[in-house]
């Protein structure tokens, strides 16, 4: 009787989680104020962290919050305050030809991958990871000990390449924002 | 598995039946009980402290000394008209008061408030919850808490408010990289995440606690940090009266100005327990040699030492004059954060070895004066058209386009 509550409980889990996710995707596409979508994408992110801890995994939940949630969209929404870009933008053109086809041949490799995935693999049926053949990994305190394993060890050269990337986006988004000065502003600032 | 075996809490060890569900309810509703009834007493306490300061009476009609202002603040805050300015996104507007207080709750869910009873044969703890990412799950609700504060700015409508949500939002995003780094130091010594565990690690006396087991570096960054993160007086550039009229509740009115401020001064009490958790051993304390009622002395030490630090907040308020917002952000990246990293790494080393620690320290030393030289080079750096950094390489778009796409319509 205990094992069915358990199992009726994570269908309802799973179900919260889901509605959460879709809701909030659905939303972020969907709304029109800028600020609002932000919002569903916290409530998105707030999904994924239930769905983490049904699977056990409380550290990845407990950073996808402090993370993402926690820094990630509040920068989202310091840049959207910040350059007051929560007005309605008029996009009667296009800015890229053709974009319409290219994200439905983008949907239709992302669909059908998922869906191949699906069909080949077994991951849906409730195994824990696919690393592990479905034995599932350890919980509560042990789960931090073996991710950290994991990363500072199989995955060192992926984790650093990571840092790498970080880096150097960074580094190209300060390029990028610089401006370059040149007499013709010079010039605008003396008018001014 | 049974996943709740896994949250280190003994309530859960034998399955959930009635019992245990009735505890549970229990434990939430008096530490709901405790942390309103502390809020009522720490307003008032923080009324009647900050006017002896200032050579104020304070508070003084409502019951004895004053106790009951707090009720009849309430009681007036309710009665009032509830507004809704005309410009503000009315959903979010109701909406954010709320993720103020659920953080602010949640947050002291956590702390342990004493050691561990007896109860029909089945272990309590005396703190509300136990999960097993206990101390990270403080770190979230203290990044959710940011949302209350910059959507209340924003969705009033208004400029005052939404000037201090930007500098909400970029003041606690920086202070909490330096809240994460002492937290790390912390769980390095204690191999856990969980606040029971981090304060029975701290248990066997005042040298074992982590203000002096640590170094007392951390304990200090994490104080200074927390309190820029509850911005509280000396880093309260959020509600800066002066400059920004209320701050983010300017436009707020009645019962959800409530809500900030309750949430206010409970985030007050409840940082103040987290400090005694994380450095203070939480409830460890002498116990006196008594036959019954010895489960009531950790709570008491509990209660001192928060008293202690909620008193302390009380002082900075009245005696410390509030950073510039420059002074605020120069503090954060460049001070604090720079020495939680290296004297996390310190740790570290000396975890290992003391060979290790030795190597980290004078690697440390070495990083800190190229920090300070580059800190001493950008700061003498002429400012003005001149004094402009040459071009480095190509650029991917011209400078033409950039300036096109940044300008808009200009």
């Amino acid at each position: 009787m205990i094992a069915g509550a358990y199992a009726l409980a994570s269908v309802l889990v799973f179900a919260t989680a889901a509605l959460l996710i879709l809701v909030g995707a659905i939303g972020v596409i969907a709304l029109k104020n800028p600020v609002h979508s932000a919002l569903s994408l916290i409530m998105t992110l707030f999904g994924v962290a239930i769905a983490f801890v049904a699977q056990s995994a409380d550290f990845l939940a407990a950073v996808q919050i402090i993370v993402y949630a926690g820094a990630i969209v509040v920068l989202f929404l310091f840049v959207i305050m910040f350059l007051g870009v929560d007005r309605r933008e008029h996009v009667h053109v296009e800015p890229l030809v053709g974009q319409r086809a290219f994200a439905a041949v983008g949907a239709a490799i992302t669909v059908g991958g998922l869906v191949v995935l699906m069909a080949r693999s077994h991951w849906v049926t409730g195994a824990m990871s696919v690393s592990t053949k479905g034995v599932a990994l350890a919980t509560g305190q042990a789960n931090v000990k073996q991710l950290g394993t994991a990363i500072f060890t199989t995955y060192l050269f992926a984790f650093e390449a990571t840092a790498a990337l970080l880096v150097i986006a960074v580094v190209g988004a300060v390029l990028l924002a610089r401006r370059e000065r040149s007499v013709h502003d010079e010039e605008v600032e003396v008018d001014a | 598995m049974n996943p709740l075996l896994a949250s280190g809490d003994p309530l859960f060890a034998h399955g959930v039946t009635g019992v245990v569900l009735l505890i549970v309810l229990i434990k939430v509703l008096v530490g709901f009980g405790a942390i309103m009834g502390a809020v009522t007493i720490m307003i008032w306490f923080e009324r009647k402290a900050i006017s002896d300061m200032q050579s104020r009476i304070g508070p003084q009609r409502w019951g004895p000394f004053g106790l009951f202002q707090t009720l009849a603040d309430g009681l007036k805050l309710i009665g009032k008209e509830d507004l809704v300015p005309s410009e503000a996104d009315r959903f979010v507007f109701k909406l954010a008061p709320y993720l103020v207080v659920v953080p602010a709750l949640i947050t002291f869910a956590l702390v342990p408030l004493g050691g561990t009873i007896h109860v029909a044969g089945h272990a309590v703890m005396l703190q509300v919850a136990n999960p097993p990412m206990g101390i990270l799950l403080m770190l979230a609700m203290s990044g959710i808490s940011v949302y209350g504060v910059m959507l209340a700015g924003w969705s009033s409508g208004s400029k005052y408010p939404l000037l201090s949500s930007v500098r909400a939002s970029a003041q606690m995003i920086s202070y909490e990289a330096a809240l994460g780094m002492t937290i790390v130091t912390i769980i390095l010594a204690t191999g856990s995440l969980s606040t029971h565990n981090i304060v029975t690690s701290q248990g066997g006396g005042v040298w074992h606690w982590n203000l002096i087991r640590l170094g007392v570096v951390p304990f200090v960054v994490f104080l200074i940090s927390i309190t820029a993160e509850l911005n509280r007086p000396p880093f309260d550039v959020v509600e800066a009266e002066s400059e920004l009229v209320g701050g983010f509740h300017t436009e707020y009115s009645s019962i959800r100005f409530g809500l900030f401020y309750l949430a206010e001064f409970m985030n007050t009490i409840t940082m103040s327990a987290i400090i005694v958790t994380l450095f203070l051993g939480g409830p460890a304390g002498w116990i006196p040699p008594v036959a019954h009622f010895k489960w009531i002395f950790p709570i008491i030490w509990f209660v001192l030492k928060t008293s202690g630090f909620a008193f302390a907040y009380v002082w900075f308020r009245g005696a410390l004059p509030r950073f510039r917002y420059d002074q605020l952000m120069d503090l954060g990246w460049k001070r604090l954060i720079p020495l939680s990293l290296g004297w996390m790494l310190i740790v570290a080393g000396f975890l290992i070895a003391p060979g290790w620690g030795f190597l980290m320290a004078a690697a440390v030393f070495l990083s800190w004066t190229l920090l300070t030289r580059a800190f001493t080079l950008g700061q003498s750096r002429e400012v003005g058209s001149e004094a402009v950094l040459p071009v480095v390489g190509e650029r991917p778009i011209p400078g033409r386009i950039i300036r096109k796409l940044t300008d808009g319509e200009s």
